[in-house]
This record gives structure tokens, sequence and C-alpha cells, in this order.
């Protein structure tokens, strides 16, 4: 609560200082405190070639944005498409089949349920005990704490395909059947850092004192983490739920060298479909995934607003 | 704490916790628990990634060393023939892999600095939204959004037909980049999917070290008639080293090991050690090969990471 005047003070600024630059030169200021005077080359350069000079950044900017969203943009577009054959690379003809039947190819929906349960219960189980080790990161100091951090490292430090191959190698020689539960497995393992990870950053950043003053004022232990410390720590321990959930609901390396014949979660789905042929639906369930998350997530921001400001 | 010193004197000073005198089983016995507690709390996580994170690449360096086939099993042979095969065989696979995730995390940086500097900087309430469309391409699928690069960059397509009109394309392709007529199935293909996919990861650090920075010092340099352009090179980019340095690692590492650029981008031609080690481990069922090769990648990306950490001098990461 206490940021947020510092930080809408922080976002005023920029934009106050962008009025001078963009208005009135500095002669026009009524009072004394005038900007500093451009520099000279500044003003040396006239009309567009110094409209382009102020605004490189906000072009270049702007450019790497469309370059992040085009194929997005792109896959929102071609679920409208109507194919010719059996591969939805070139526009033919619109059509709104694909989201009027979006389970109409045989497995997909199938596995997009299997993606989303792993996804559900590999992030319940990674906030669960990542919270608990950025706990103990976060508030003692003990023996063995640099190695630890270290392993919590690594994983993030390593390319997938690594983790992959040797996860599949030890289950493949301890006769471990593949299926949902090698999936799951492997998911929780790469989840757990992230979650320690955000949920660390949030409890160090938490002011010690608020807990000392529960407990001053009585509160048991109990009662002092379920109302005072959860609370705190509950946007970093959301933060690094989602990010879980997101990992684990888009992971193909490691689900790829970790899965049965039987278990094909909805990337394995869209790679299979990359070879034999993409239907329109797989672009119907990704444009919608995207624009449900991002209605979410910008509904939450205007709640948010309106909270801060009523 | 003055009632604590004479039930325990020859205890070390009490930590200043909020542990009260007395009650129950006593100071020691609860310090003892207290000193427990982090162990307690970091055995589940830390046994997960001990069984299956730690063991598992262990198990591979023994792998990597042993010999026989699928149905006979393996046995630890000491043979390292696995690597120099690796090598000799698959050494043009590590050098493109390499080149490849070193020219995307160039580029990450190049396309995406000035993102992270307009979102930090020039974007007042926007900032929020900037964020978002940063992060909201995650929604959909990658490999979703890695084959609508198929569509985008298909032959004869526009932006195919752009690039030719432009004359690039005949640069790039006396470069060896593209061919003469088309980008799908070049290693510009796969390094352009490559950036795309792992831009995000260099936009997020670097834009919370650069939001950290006091617009005071911008306003401060200014005023000592420093150029824009000086202000970005001596103040504006050193204060944004931490966050290149994260960006840059979370770029090349995972895109070092990547595999799907290369195979829905790019064509045989432009084969990463990642396509190696995927076929290796699920078409060839060659596992000792396989286990050297990702042994070998995991070997060479730390000693780089850590030349590169020593070089960039900056320890704290996370």
């Amino acid at each position: 609560m206490s940021t947020a005047p510092a930080s809408r003070a922080s976002s005023a600024s920029p934009a106050a200082s962008g009025t001078t630059a963009t208005g009135a030169p500095a002669a026009s200021h009524p009072s004394g405190h005038a900007p500093a005077p451009a520099p000279a080359f500044v003003r040396a350069a006239f009309g567009p070639v110094r409209w382009l000079r102020r605004h490189a950044v906000v072009l270049a900017g702007c450019a790497a944005l469309a370059y992040l969203l085009l194929p997005n943009l792109v896959v929102l577009l071609f679920s409208f498409n109507k194919p010719a054959g059996r591969f939805n690379y070139a526009w033919r003809d619109f059509s709104t089949d694909a989201w009027t039947d979006p389970c109409g190819v045989a497995d997909m929906c199938g596995s997009l349920g299997l993606s989303l349960r792993i996804a559900i219960l590999a992030t319940l189980i990674a906030t669960a005990f990542g919270t608990f080790a950025a706990f103990a990161l976060a508030r003692y100091r003990f023996r063995g704490k640099s190695t630890t951090n270290a392993l919590i490292f690594l994983p993030m430090a390593m390319p997938e395909v690594v983790m992959a191959a040797s996860l599949g190698t030890l289950f493949l020689n301890m006769r471990v059947d593949f299926g949902f539960l090698t999936i799951l497995i492997a998911h929780v393992m790469f989840c757990l850092s992230f979650v320690v990870v955000a949920v660390k950053a949030r409890v160090m950043s938490m002011d010690p004192r608020l807990e000392e003053a529960a407990r001053d004022l009585y509160a048991g232990p109990f009662q002092t983490f379920w109302r005072v410390t959860l609370p705190l720590a509950a946007p970093g321990i959301a933060a690094g739920a989602m990010l879980s959930f997101a990992l684990s609901f888009d992971d193909f390396i490691i689900t790829q060298f970790n899965a049965g014949p039987s278990t094909v979660t909805f990337p394995m789905f869209v790679w299979g479909a990359a070879q034999r042929g993409v239907p329109v639906q797989v672009n119907v369930i990704g444009s919608a995934m995207f624009v449900i998350a991002v209605a979410i997530v910008l509904g939450g921001q205007i709640a948010a607003n309106r909270r801060k400001k009523g | 704490m003055t009632a604590v010193a004479p039930v325990t004197p020859s205890a070390p000073p009490p930590p200043p916790s909020n542990t009260l005198p007395g009650d129950g089983e006593g100071v020691r016995g609860r310090r003892a628990r207290r000193r427990l507690t982090p162990y307690w709390l970091l055995l589940p996580a830390g046994l997960w990634l001990a069984v299956f994170f730690v063991a598992p690449l262990v198990y591979q360096a023994s792998t990597s060393v042993q010999s026989g086939s699928l149905e006979e099993g393996f046995r630890v042979t000491w043979q390292f023939s696995h690597y120099t095969d690796a090598l000799s065989t698959y050494g043009e696979h590590f050098l493109r892999s390499f080149a490849y995730a070193a020219s995307a995390t160039v580029l990450c940086l190049v396309i995406g600095y000035p993102l992270a500097y307009m979102i930090a900087f020039r974007a007042g309430r926007w900032r929020n939204l900037l964020l978002v469309m940063v992060i909201a391409p995650f929604f959909t699928s990658f490999l979703i959004r890695t084959l609508a690069w198929k569509t985008i960059l298909s032959d004869g397509g526009p932006v195919v037909g752009a690039l030719s009109a432009l004359h690039v394309l005949d640069v790039t392709s006396w470069l060896g980049l593209t061919g003469s007529e088309r980008v799908l199935a070049t290693p510009l293909a796969v390094v352009c999917g490559l950036t795309y996919n792992f831009l995000p990861f260099m936009i997020l650090p670097l834009y919370s070290s650069l939001e950290r920075i006091d617009t005071a010092l911008h306003e401060a340099a200014r005023d000592l008639y420093a150029k824009p352009v000086t202000t970005f090179r001596k103040v504006t980019f050193p204060l944004s080293l931490p966050g290149v340095v994260a960006g840059t690692l979370l770029t090349f590492i995972p895109a070092s090991g990547d595999y799907i650029n290369a195979q829905l981008l790019g064509s045989p031609n432009e084969q990463m050690v990642g396509n190696a080690i995927q076929k290796q481990f699920l078409n060839v069922l060659d596992y000792p090969t396989a286990a050297a090769m990702s042994f070998l990648l995991m070997a060479l990306i730390l000693i780089m990471v850590s030349v590169y950490m020593r070089k960039a001098g900056t320890e704290e990461l996370v």
C-alpha cells in the first residue's frame, strides 16, 4: 500500500518531462525553473530528423512489441481460416467452423485435459514445497544454505534437454513405466526453483516488524502466521503458482522425454500435428487461451485500480 | 534477555527472537527445535531435487561411459568413446548450437533493450499494460506460435516478398544465411525463431534493473551537459548491467539446448545439438551417446557461463 504513491510519482515524472521535451522550447517557460536548455545538436536538427531522434527509443520499442505479438495475431487470424489441405499455413477462406466445433479433432481435447490436470497438480505440489523451502532460505541461517541455494538455482541454469535426457535415463533404468506420474514428477522438479525464487524475493522484502508487532499483541505463532505472514507473502506465492502453471502447461521438451505412449499432452499433440497436419482447432485453442488470459489480467488490473481510487 | 541468562549460563547469547523464557520444554529444547526447523521446511523440495535432478545427472554421467544395448543391458565399461564419437559426429551440431544461441542472444539484447527502456522510462501510465503485452504471448502455447512463423516466413509470403524486393535476401543469401528466394529452412529462420521465443526472458530482467535506476541521475547528467548518447553510455547502461547479464544467460542457456526451432523452422542442415540428443534418445535408443552429448553440452555451458560471469563481474543473479 505504501508503495502506491511512490510508484505513481515515478510514473508521472517521465510523462511530465516528455511534455516539456515535445512541447514549447525552454524560452517560453514562465518561471525561472526552466529545464536545462537542450544541447546544441538537438536544436540544430529540424523537422522529421529531430522527431525521429527524440522518439527513436519509442519507435524501436514498438517495433519490438510488434515482433513479439505478430505470431499471436497470425494464430488468431488463421483460426478463422479454411485451409485447403491438412496444413494451416496459407490463407484460403474465412470460416468459423473451427470455433463452433473446437473439439472436432480426435484426441485434441483429451490432450488438453491431460495438460490441465498435470499443470494443476504440478502447481499445487511445487507451490507448497517451494514455499516451505523459500521460507527456510529467507528466514533462517543454517549450515548448507549456500549449497541449497545452488541446488535451487541449477535447474534454471540448465538447458531443458539435459534435464530431460538425464531424468528419462534414470526412469528407463529403474524400469519405471513412462506416463502420467513421470510427467508430473518432472514438471514439479523444474517448477520448484521458480516458486522458490518468486516466494523468497517476496518474503525477504517483507518487514519483520509487522510479525513482531503481531507477537507483541499476544498473537500465537499460528495466528501470526495465518493472519500476518501468509497474507503478506501471498503475492509472491501467487506469482510462483502462476509461473509454474504456465511453465508446466506449456512444457514440451521435458515432457517429450518422460511421457508414455498413451500420455499425449497438448504441446505433444501440437508437435505431432506439425508433422502430420495442423488442424485449425489448434489455433482456436491457442487464441482462446490468449484472449481469456489477457482478459483476466486486464480485468484484475482495472479492479485493482478501482480499489486504489475508492 | 536478563531473565534467560541465569537459566542457561553456558549458552551463547540467544538470538533476538521472541522465545519467552521458561514455560514447557525449556529454552534449550525450543532452540534445538528452532535450529531444525529450516531443515524440515527444506526437506520435501530438497529431496525432490536431489532424487529427480541431481541423481539423474550423476546417473547420466555414469551412463555416458557404459556400453551395451537395450536388449542385453548396459554396463559401465569406462568407455569414453561415446564422447569422442559424439564430438566427431556431432561437433558441427555443437558449434551450430552455440553460434545460433549467441546470435539470438545478441539480437534479443538489441531488440529487447529499447523496449525495456521504453517501458521503464517513457511509458508513464501505460507501463503495466505494456508489461502485460510482453508477457501476453506466453499464454498461447509456444509451439503454436513457432508454427505461426512458418506462415509469416512462408515462401512467396509478404515478408519474403518485401525482403526480396529490398534486395535484403540477396545480401543474406550471399552470406549463406538464407536462400535467394526463401527464408524458411535456413539459418536465419532458426535464429529468428530462437530470438522470438526467448525475447521476453531478456526484456523482463532488463526492465527490472532499468526500473530501479533513479531518473534524477539522468537529469544530473543532462545538467552537466552530457548528450543523451553519453548519458546512456556512462550512466544508464552501466547501471543496467546486472539485467544485461541475467538476460543474456536466461536467453543463451535455453537457446543452446533448444531443438524445436531448428526442427520446425529449419532444414536438416540447421540441426542443433538438441536435435541430435533427441534423436539418439527417442529414435535411435542409444542412451549412452545421448547421455554423453547432454553431459558435454552441460559442461560446455557451465564453463562458458562461469567465464562470462567472471568477466561481467556480477554474482547476484536471483
